[in-house]
Parts: C-alpha cells; sequence; structure tokens
C-alpha cells in the first residue's frame, strides 16, 4: 500500500512499465503492474511474476483510471503488464483532446 | 517531474519524426535528444548557474532548453532586442552563465562578467556528433526549469520562475501524447523569451508535430512558409493577425489562400474584434483558438474552441455573439474565479481574474511569493465570467482609469470606439487631471482615407456606454505603441501624450500584460 503523490512515478516489478500519477487518490492504494506490487521509481523490484490474467500491457502516453475516477496515471514507459489498484484492474482513458493552443 | 520526461517519452513513441524544420531533412525528436544530451555535457563543464539565450527563435531553442534540463540549469531566454544597458542588467543577474547569443549580438553580450558567450553556429555545431550525456537529469519537478523576464513599468523586470512541475502538468494538463498526425506541422514565430515560445516547444514536441520557425514576423514570409512547408496550425499575436489579414485581403481574390492551415490559435493581448471577423471571412475552413494566458501561468489557462468561434459568430442571441470577444472556458485542470478584495463575485460582475491549477507558478525569483494560501495566484487582470462560464479580460487592472473616483475600463471604451467603421486601432488611457484625478484621453488610429472628428468618436461613446465613459480628449495618431509580441506599450503612450494631462502628479503606474 501506498500514497500516490501527483507528480511521483512508479515502476513496474515484471516488466519496463512506467507511470507518473496525475491524480492521486485520496487513501493508500497496492498499484500494480502484472499483478505485482509496482515499486517507486529506482526502488529494488518487489518479488513475482507476470500474472497472465493481467498481461495485456501498457500504451506509452495514455492514461489510465480507476473505475470510481479518483485515481489517474500516464504511462512514460510501456511494457508488458497492465495495470491495478487494490485488485480491480485500471482502464484506458478516452483522451478529449483540447485544441492546440501554443 | 523534468522537462526531459516529455522528450524521453516523444523518443520513446516517435524518434523517427522530424521535430523541427523542414518535413525533408529536419531535425528529428531522436536527434534532437542527442544534441541535448551533448549540450547539457557542454552546459556541464562550464560550471555555470543558468543557461541564458540570446537569439531569435531557430533550432537553438529547444536543444538548449531541453539541454538545460538535462543539466539541471534553468534556461534564460532574454529579449535580444533590448538596448545595451537593460540587456547587460539582465545578463548580470544570471551570471554565472552560458549565453547562446547570435552572431549580430555578440558584441553586446561580449565581455560581461561571468558571461561565456556561445554563438549559435558554434554552439550548433559542438553539439553534433559530440559524446551526449547519460539520462542522468533529476527528477525533482521542484527545480527551476525557466525564468522569464517580465516587463514592468517601474523598476527592476521581475523574474517569473517556472518550475519543471508547472510547465509538465501544464503540457500532461493540455496535450495529448502523439495527438498529432504525421502530416501536421506548426508555425512558430513568437520568439524564445515569451511564455509562449517555450510552450509551443514543449507541447508540439510531446504532441509530435513538426515546428517550423519564422525567426523575425513578417506577414508575406509567413504567409509563403505556411504554403511552402504545408503548415497546417499556428500561433500569433493580434498584431501578426492584422498583419497577415491586410496582407492576404492584398492578394488576388482567387489567390491560393492558406488551404492547409486546419488551426490558427490567438493570444497575447486583445484580439481587436473586426479583424477577427475579417479572418473567419477570409479562412473559411481554419478552426480559430483563443487562448488567455500569463508568464506566471505556464502559457494557456482558458480557450474559446473553433467551434464556439462559429457558434458565436452566426448567432442571432447577442450574448453568444459576444463570446467572439471571450477569451472561452478555463482548461479542465484550472480554475478561475473573479475577486474583489479576495471576496469572490457573482457571473456578470467585472473584478480581478484569479486562476489556480497545478501549472500556476505565480512567483518571482527574489520576491515573496504572489500565491494566496488556496494557492490562487491574482492574475492583476480585470474581467468577468458570463453565465455559462466564459471568460471575458477588461485589461490589466492597473490601467484602469480612476475619474471622479469612478473605475473605468479602458477595454470598454476601446471596444466602442472599434466599431466605428473610421476607426483602425484605439486605446483609451487616463491623464493626470488635478479636478477629476485622471481625464480619459482617446488615442486612436483611423483607417486610411477615412475621416471622423473627435466630436464624432465621443458621440459614438455617449450613445453606447454611462456619460463618465465619453472620452475628454480625442488624439489622432498615425499608429499606437506595441511591442514585438504584440502588447500594446500604454506606458509609452502615456509618456508621449503627457501634455494632454494638465500636469499635476499621476498615479502610481503598475505592470504590463504578458
Amino acid at each position: 500500500m501506498a500514497q500516490l503523490k501527483p507528480g511521483s512515478r512508479w515502476t513496474s516489478s515484471v516488466c519496463d512499465t512506467e507511470v507518473i500519477v496525475v491524480k492521486g487518490p485520496p487513501d493508500e492504494v497496492e498499484l500494480t503492474c502484472g499483478g505485482v506490487t509496482m515499486v517507486a521509481a529506482g526502488e529494488e523490484p518487489a518479488a513475482g511474476a507476470l500474472d497472465d490474467s493481467a498481461s495485456e500491457g501498457t500504451l506509452l502516453g495514455k492514461r489510465y483510471v480507476d473505475d470510481g475516477d479518483t485515481m489517474e496515471v500516464l504511462c512514460t514507459k510501456p511494457g508488458t503488464g497492465s495495470l491495478g489498484a487494490d485488485g480491480a484492474s485500471l482502464q484506458l482513458k478516452e483522451a478529449k483532446p483540447l485544441p492546440a493552443s501554443d | 517531474m523534468n522537462l526531459m520526461m516529455l522528450l524521453e517519452m516523444a523518443v520513446g513513441g516517435f524518434g523517427d519524426r522530424v521535430a523541427f524544420g523542414p518535413a525533408d531533412g529536419g531535425l528529428t525528436v531522436g536527434e534532437l535528444y542527442k544534441r541535448a544530451g551533448a549540450a547539457a555535457v557542454h552546459f556541464r563543464r562550464a560550471d555555470v548557474e543558468h543557461v541564458a539565450m540570446v537569439d531569435v527563435t531557430s533550432i537553438a531553442l529547444p536543444i538548449s532548453l531541453f539541454g538545460a534540463a538535462w543539466a539541471g540549469l534553468p534556461f534564460v531566454p532574454v529579449n535580444y532586442r533590448l538596448p545595451d544597458e537593460e540587456l547587460h542588467s539582465l545578463l548580470d543577474r544570471v551570471a554565472p552563465a552560458v549565453a547562446v547569443v547570435e552572431p549580430s549580438a555578440a558584441s553586446r553580450a561580449d565581455g560581461r562578467e561571468g558571461i561565456t558567450v556561445l554563438l549559435r553556429p558554434d554552439f550548433l555545431e559542438q553539439v553534433v556528433g559530440s559524446q551526449g550525456s547519460e539520462a542522468d537529469w533529476v527528477m525533482d519537478g521542484e527545480e527551476t526549469a525557466v525564468l522569464l523576464f517580465t516587463s514592468g513599468t517601474t523598476g527592476e523586470p521581475k523574474a517569473a520562475v517556472l518550475r519543471h512541475r508547472h510547465l509538465v502538468s501544464y503540457i500532461l494538463g493540455s496535450v495529448e501524447f502523439m495527438g498529432a498526425g504525421e502530416d501536421e506541422a506548426a508555425l512558430v514565430s513568437v520568439p524564445p523569451y515569451h511564455v509562449a515560445g517555450i510552450a509551443a516547444i514543449l507541447s508540439n514536441v510531446y504532441a509530435g508535430r513538426r515546428v517550423v520557425q519564422l525567426p523575425t514576423f513578417e506577414p508575406g514570409a509567413w504567409v509563403g512558409l505556411v504554403r511552402s512547408e504545408s503548415v497546417t496550425s499556428a500561433m500569433v499575436v493580434p498584431t501578426m493577425l492584422t498583419r497577415i489579414v491586410d496582407y492576404l485581403a492584398a492578394e488576388e481574390p482567387d489567390g491560393p489562400g492558406l488551404p492547409t492551415l486546419r488551426s490558427l490559435s490567438y493570444g497575447g493581448g486583445k484580439m481587436p474584434q473586426p479583424t477577427i471577423e475579417r479572418a473567419l471571412e477570409l479562412f473559411p475552413t481554419t478552426r480559430f483558438v483563443n487562448a488567455y494566458g500569463l508568464t506566471e501561468t505556464s502559457s494557456t489557462v482558458a480557450l474559446l474552441g473553433p467551434d464556439e468561434h462559429r457558434e458565436a459568430v452566426t448567432a442571432a442571441d447577442s450574448a453568444i455573439r459576444r463570446r467572439l470577444s471571450s477569451v472561452g472556458r478555463p482548461l479542465p485542470t484550472v480554475e478561475v474565479s473573479i475577486r474583489d478584495d479576495g471576496t469572490e463575485l457573482p457571473p456578470g460582475r467585472p473584478g480581478e481574474i484569479w486562476v489556480r491549477g497545478d501549472q500556476v507558478s505565480g512567483e518571482y525569483r527574489g520576491l515573496a511569493a504572489r500565491l494566496t494560501e488556496e494557492g490562487w495566484f491574482p492574475t492583476h487582470d480585470g474581467g468577468w465570467l458570463d453565465d455559462d462560464g466564459y471568460l471575458f479580460v477588461t485589461g490589466r487592472i492597473d490601467d484602469v482609469i480612476v475619474k471622479g473616483g469612478q473605475n473605468i475600463s479602458p477595454g470598454d471604451i476601446e471596444e466602442v470606439l472599434l466599431g466605428h467603421p473610421a476607426v483602425a486601432d484605439t486605446a483609451a488611457i487616463g491623464l493626470p487631471d488635478e479636478q477629476w484625478g485622471e481625464r480619459i484621453v482617446a488615442v486612436v488610429v483611423l483607417h486610411t482615407g477615412a475621416t471622423a472628428t473627435s466630436e464624432d468618436l465621443k458621440e459614438a461613446v455617449r450613445a453606447e456606454l454611462r456619460s463618465n465613459r465619453t472620452p475628454d480628449h480625442v488624439a489622432f495618431v498615425d499608429e499606437l505603441p506595441y511591442s514585438e509580441t504584440g502588447k500594446l506599450l500604454r506606458r509609452v503612450l502615456r509618456d508621449d501624450l503627457a501634455h494632454l494631462g494638465d500636469g499635476s502628479t499621476p498615479r502610481a503606474g503598475g505592470s504590463e500584460q504578458q
């Protein structure tokens, strides 16, 4: 379990996936990739193996949210595992692009 | 968070795409990354505290912006057009620094203590093929990414601090990663020292959109580049759009037009409504975006989108038509509140615009933080929200004319005068008046060949606004003073027309809009 602060980065323990927290949930959650706990960037990976039921992969630059829309992470490096929080899988967030203004 | 995270993602997603320059032979995202790494090595070796840039926009801008982020040094673009004395004073404030300098400005930057001058051509040569740095940038969002000097009217310019977390939050909140098609190209003509010049680099790199740079704005060159480079989007300040519209209007009626230009964004000052209406006519298929933002907010905080433009211009309802002169609604990641002395005002009531969001810095080096405890940034801009949340900006609060104890917004008077067929451009200013505090002077530029008397124009204002808004004087001039980035220089006007006041002591002036 960890508090996901906006701007904090998390690394998969079983694949190349890295994410940055865009919106943090109010409470601590267990963030997983490939079914195994993700660790703060730079820390040693947690023990475990990629769970086949969580192996759809992550896509670079895509956002992922939980069902209640309490948290959002952005994939900064893609990998083979898929994301979850407290046992429920995170969903790809549909983009509603803003018009370019710069 | 570090700006380099954005570039690293771009390399991972589309490293072979051209990021800067011509579609054929431009600098790819992958090459930009390598050169930024090489630049970081140079910057670190120089053992300095800042990376300054005294230059027009060029390929050296993204390389040194990302290179500085990589090296952990704040990037400080300064206005290369400043008079020597002001340029020297700014350089002294960032010393010790490496300064990437355009060759013609070399003699002006040379010899300042603590400034290592790196001529742009030499810099560009050094970063090709030289050994890059490991991917060892610091991911601390609190580090300063960019310092931008804001133009004050009195005293030293303030250095606005944009930290990595502000700029990265802005990009993540407003730009879709790889959201641009491979055929898209953005034309950037704002200089590096303008916040939009920095934001344009970051947002287009992250979106995967090729950037074409125009070092010095000139309408013919701008139109020429749109055509030769098949430009699909561009950002302009109001003075640029006025000149582009005039240029195109003078071309053959069945001329080539700008068929590739899908999107045109404007901001950085108040757009005269006649200009935007003419532009909508001249570019029937282009999607227009009006963006409002400040240096201290990492660029855009509100925008009026393409559909809202077309809807407003064809609306029968005057409240909807009026939105053409609004800056649209806040970004989803930004809150806007209208305040009077800190108290929130309801829709329709004018007050000071406050903004809040992760991209909002509101911080100046060496000065106490301007953010309130709740994270709001009082912008010093006046404005109001309509019932549907559209934001109308009336101008800098410091530009408000105080006559007989009444606050009068110059924007209201200017809007009426711009609706007069003879008026091409105008500014309302307050000049000292013993009896009233200030008197209203309307400074007017007439269209070529058009005529109107002072009395005609006073009458036009009297017919629309309360009588205390009627100008006391109308001064006719050939043109109004604008900065290179399209900001009306009211201070210059007040100085030039000081003789129209009665010589009593003027009230203290404030700052200018960014």
